[in-house]
């Protein structure tokens, strides 16, 4: 019953929202054009090395940041892009021409053509070639997204609602809970739905092995700069790996509806330098001591 | 005198009953209530899924405001961001729209109208089975509501479990959801065999399969495709149910069930599904296309065997909608592959409606726009598809708006286009009534404009990394929402102009209107017979030759 109240009190909201909102939409659509040119033409010269996560009136994919998302990003961006684009300009060109060409103006008389074997082969063909072509890439990615081998080390990921907890089961089965930060004890109100209590934090340059798994409903482990999005699956332990090339602070989200708090169980990631990582896992082991994980196993075979 | 041009019939035959003297009152409840002629059905459809469809977009319009802005506006219970009521929001809107929107107004109300008039039939196979297909909607949306008033279904239109289990919804909402759905899914089951059944044996003496026009064969498709796969999902919803009420633990891994084969049932209806959306929207652009070209359609053999191998495609790629959930190598490459072969017989369609036009004197009608539009806006639904097939690539935007824009781009402007490009089409031909010129362009650009201007920003939230089905998000989505948000007030605005030009059109009357007001290019069989039609039509099957 609760929701019926609720609806009442939105469609108060709303009748309120469409007298303010005519202004505000007309600024957004001016920023909106500015922003798309801004982007397109002087992209290269935008600092994304200041951007965490992706910028705002951003239009393609962010910086990546670890082995797969750059070959996902060179996959999208020098192949996918540019294909697709042609593709449609090409269509789009020749629908354009046809009816300009063939208007009743411009043709009076229809012509009562309907075959063309020779057309017909050539437009099954070539798509076959694009695809043959897209594929072959597409095939070495999804080996190397899959080659779990040489992982320095574990770390399991377990979704709740509505927070991610981490275990470092090859350091002694520590384990902490990370939540969202919100009110008061977010400083940075830029960083809002984004910063938790506890961030994950990974050594640089290290291949790390992601477990993941889910203690009540699906969820789904996804941080974009990584190229890495694993369902979280009660039941069951996913694995994928993540090497961060670069230190810095990384942002991500839940990505399998997973009730109320969907949109409140980010993933915080914080890639720092081995050294610093050493000095980080000592004094982790000690805060977080009375979560140890006893009936842990190392889950690394070393080869 | 009869002559044949591969799918479409040329006839100078004239029906010599024109007018029907057991017509009965529009007024008489008994004659909407049950009825088991296909022209009364058909309409009940398309009513059913115009008022539907307003309700779900209205649904889509609320969630536009909210996410408008970053923050939670809207979405509150007792000052608190509500994601419960936001997720049954995307959830119904969902629902709506594929059960009760684009099916019903695709298969049950064009399907009902024209295919027994495009095969020379009097009606369909089983009349009083038409009318309990028709009639099982009506409960299953009155379920759906109740499931709202309840507490809601926040489990998205996928219904995945645990979500949808106990643990995440113990109320009696997911229940009521399940229940809907086995309406929505009897009733589109009894449909297709109608179909299948009218379609192979009461097309008119002459008219063999290669003649039959391309929307029938495009019905027969969707037909096939719901006879193999609408069970399996009314067999799994059945499981969740079990699991829910009796104990069982066909999806609950304490029990030993798996999660994950709840989502390889779902999809493999649920890919299917897509197809069982766009197939009649492929046969409706294809005879748009053609009449108003005045060109016989180019390479109709070629058509039907794109839309066969798309249909039996289309069921063997359901896992591409789970590549992250861990399935490993050797599976994703597989539905990767088998998923962008799919591009090659629907390149096959695209280029076939242009070769159509090529060389033909073109008319831009309002249908013909609608048909353009979906030509277009299909072909950019497409190349993302492509985008998504590949496994890798996916993993960047699973589950993101790049997602969203690409489904809206193949449903909201491709099937809901080709739905309005067949209502131009037809509309005269079912009612009477001339819908103005001026009237049905200036929707179509209104909604053309609207429709991309909130679809097309999606791509780009959805490569910066921005989730679906969130209530809220941070401040650097904004720009794109807020674009996208004003897109879909223009879309809104633009469909409820659209309702009241139809509602005062049908006020105003019916007019004289010449059987085939669209000239040459429409050459099927309903073209031979008066608008509206006479409440019989064909009793004497015509005969078809050459």
């Amino acid at each position: 019953m609760q929701i019926i109240s609720t609806v009442g009190k939105l469609a108060q909201k709303l009748a309120k929202a469409v007298t303010a909102r005519s202004s505000s939409c007309l600024k957004a659509f001016a920023i909106a054009i500015s922003a798309i040119a801004i982007d397109a033409f002087a992209s290269s010269s935008a600092t994304a090395a200041a951007v965490e996560l992706a910028k705002n009136w951003q239009l393609g994919l962010s910086e990546p940041v670890s082995p797969i998302a750059k070959q996902i990003f060179n996959f999208h961006n020098n192949i996918l892009l540019p294909i697709s684009f042609a593709i449609c300009v090409f269509v789009f060109a020749l629908g354009g021409f046809i009816c300009w060409r063939f208007s009743e103006k411009r043709n009076k008389k229809p012509s009562k053509r309907t075959h063309n074997l020779k057309l017909e082969v050539i437009w099954t063909i070539i798509p076959v070639i694009i695809l043959v072509i897209l594929f072959v890439p597409s095939f070495k990615m999804l080996r190397s997204i899959d080659d779990l081998s040489n992982a320095a080390f574990s770390v399991k990921a377990t979704g709740h609602q509505w927070y991610w907890s981490y275990e470092y089961p090859d350091h002694d089965g520590f384990t902490f809970d990370s939540n969202l930060l919100s009110g008061d004890e977010l400083k940075d109100k830029s960083k809002r739905l984004l910063k938790t209590d506890n961030a994950l934090v990974l050594p640089v340059g290290q291949k790390v092995r992601l477990l993941i798994t889910s203690a009540d409903v699906l969820h789904s482990w996804a941080v974009p700069r990584f190229g890495v999005k694993m369902d979280a699956v009660p039941g069951r332990l996913n694995e994928t790996w993540v090497q961060v090339d670069k230190a810095g602070v990384y942002y991500g989200f839940c990505t399998e509806l997973c009730g109320h708090g969907h949109a409140y169980m980010p993933v915080e990631v914080h890639a720092v330098s081995k050294g610093e990582f050493a000095v980080w896992l000592r004094d982790a082991k000690k805060r977080f001591a009375k979560n140890t994980n006893k009936n842990n196993f190392a889950l690394v075979v070393k080869e | 005198m009869t002559t044949i041009i591969a799918g479409s019939v040329k006839s100078k035959t004239t029906v010599t009953h024109r007018i029907d003297e057991h017509t009965p009152s529009p007024y008489s409840i008994k004659r909407w209530l049950f009825s088991t002629n296909h022209k009364d059905i058909g309409t009940m459809y398309l009513v059913f899924a115009i008022v539907a469809g307003l309700i779900g977009a209205s649904l889509s319009v609320v969630m536009r405001l909210e996410l408008q802005q970053s923050g939670v506006q809207y979405f509150l219970s007792a000052g608190e961001p509500d994601g419960h009521m936001w997720a049954v929001f995307i959830t119904a809107h969902g629902l709506i729209m594929v059960f009760f929107t684009v099916m019903p107004a695709l298969i049950g109300g064009f399907g009902n109208w024209f295919v027994p008039l495009m095969i020379g039939a009097p009606d369909m196979a089983f009349p009083r089975m038409n009318n309990i297909s028709f009639w099982l909607l009506v409960p299953a949306l009155c379920l759906l509501v109740l499931s709202v008033l309840v507490g809601g279904a926040g489990t998205g239109w996928t219904l995945y479990p645990p979500l949808s289990g106990l643990l995440g919804h113990n109320g009696p909402a997911v229940d009521l959801a399940i229940f809907a759905m086995h309406l929505a899914g009897i009733s589109s089951i009894l449909g297709a065999i109608n179909f299948v059944v009218t379609i192979f044996n009461m097309r008119a003496p002459g008219m063999g399969m290669h003649k039959m026009p391309l929307f029938a064969w495009a019905l027969l498709i969707t037909a096939f495709l719901l006879i193999i796969t609408m069970p399996v999902f009314g067999g799994t919803i059945t499981m969740l149910l079990a699991d829910r009420n009796f104990e069982t633990s066909f999806f609950v891994p304490e029990g030993g069930g798996d999660p994950v084969l709840f989502q390889h049932l779902f999809w493999f209806f649920g890919h299917p599904e897509v197809y069982i959306m766009i197939l009649p929207a492929f046969g409706i652009v294809s005879h748009v296309v053609a009449t108003f070209s005045r060109k016989p359609v180019f390479g109709y053999l070629g058509m039907v065997y794109a839309m066969l191998s798309i249909g039996f495609l289309g069921s063997i790629v359901w896992a591409h909608h789970m590549f992250t959930v861990g399935m490993g190598f050797a599976a994703n490459a597989y539905f990767s592959i088998a998923t962008m072969v799919i591009a090659v017989p629907t390149g096959i369609k695209v280029f076939s409606w242009l070769a159509t036009m090529w060389g033909g004197a073109i008319r831009f009608k309002t249908p013909m726009l609608w048909a353009l539009g979906f030509i277009g806006l299909f072909v950019i639904g497409g190349v993302t598809g492509v985008v998504m097939a590949i496994a890798g690539v996916d993993l960047q935007i699973h589950d993101t708006y790049y997602i969203v824009g690409h489904f809206h781009y193949v449903l909201s402007l491709g099937s809901v286009f080709a739905i309005f490009a067949g209502f131009y089409y037809w509309f005269t031909k079912m009612s009477g009534c001339v819908i103005p010129e001026w009237a049905g362009k200036l929707h179509f650009w209104t909604t053309f404009l609207g429709v991309n201007v909130t679809f097309f920003p999606m791509h780009f939230l959805g490569l910066a990394g921005m989730p679906r089905r969130y209530v809220d998000y941070n401040e650097i989505f904004e720009g794109w929402n807020s674009v996208a948000s004003l897109g879909s007030y223009l879309s809104m605005t633009s469909t409820l102009f659209f309702a009241s030009v139809v509602v005062i059109t049908l006020a105003r009357g019916k007019k004289a209107v010449k059987d085939n007001y669209w000239g040459e290019g429409a050459d099927t069989l309903e073209w031979t017979i008066s608008s509206p039609p006479p409440f019989h039509s064909f009793s004497t099957p015509p005969r078809i030759t050459g």
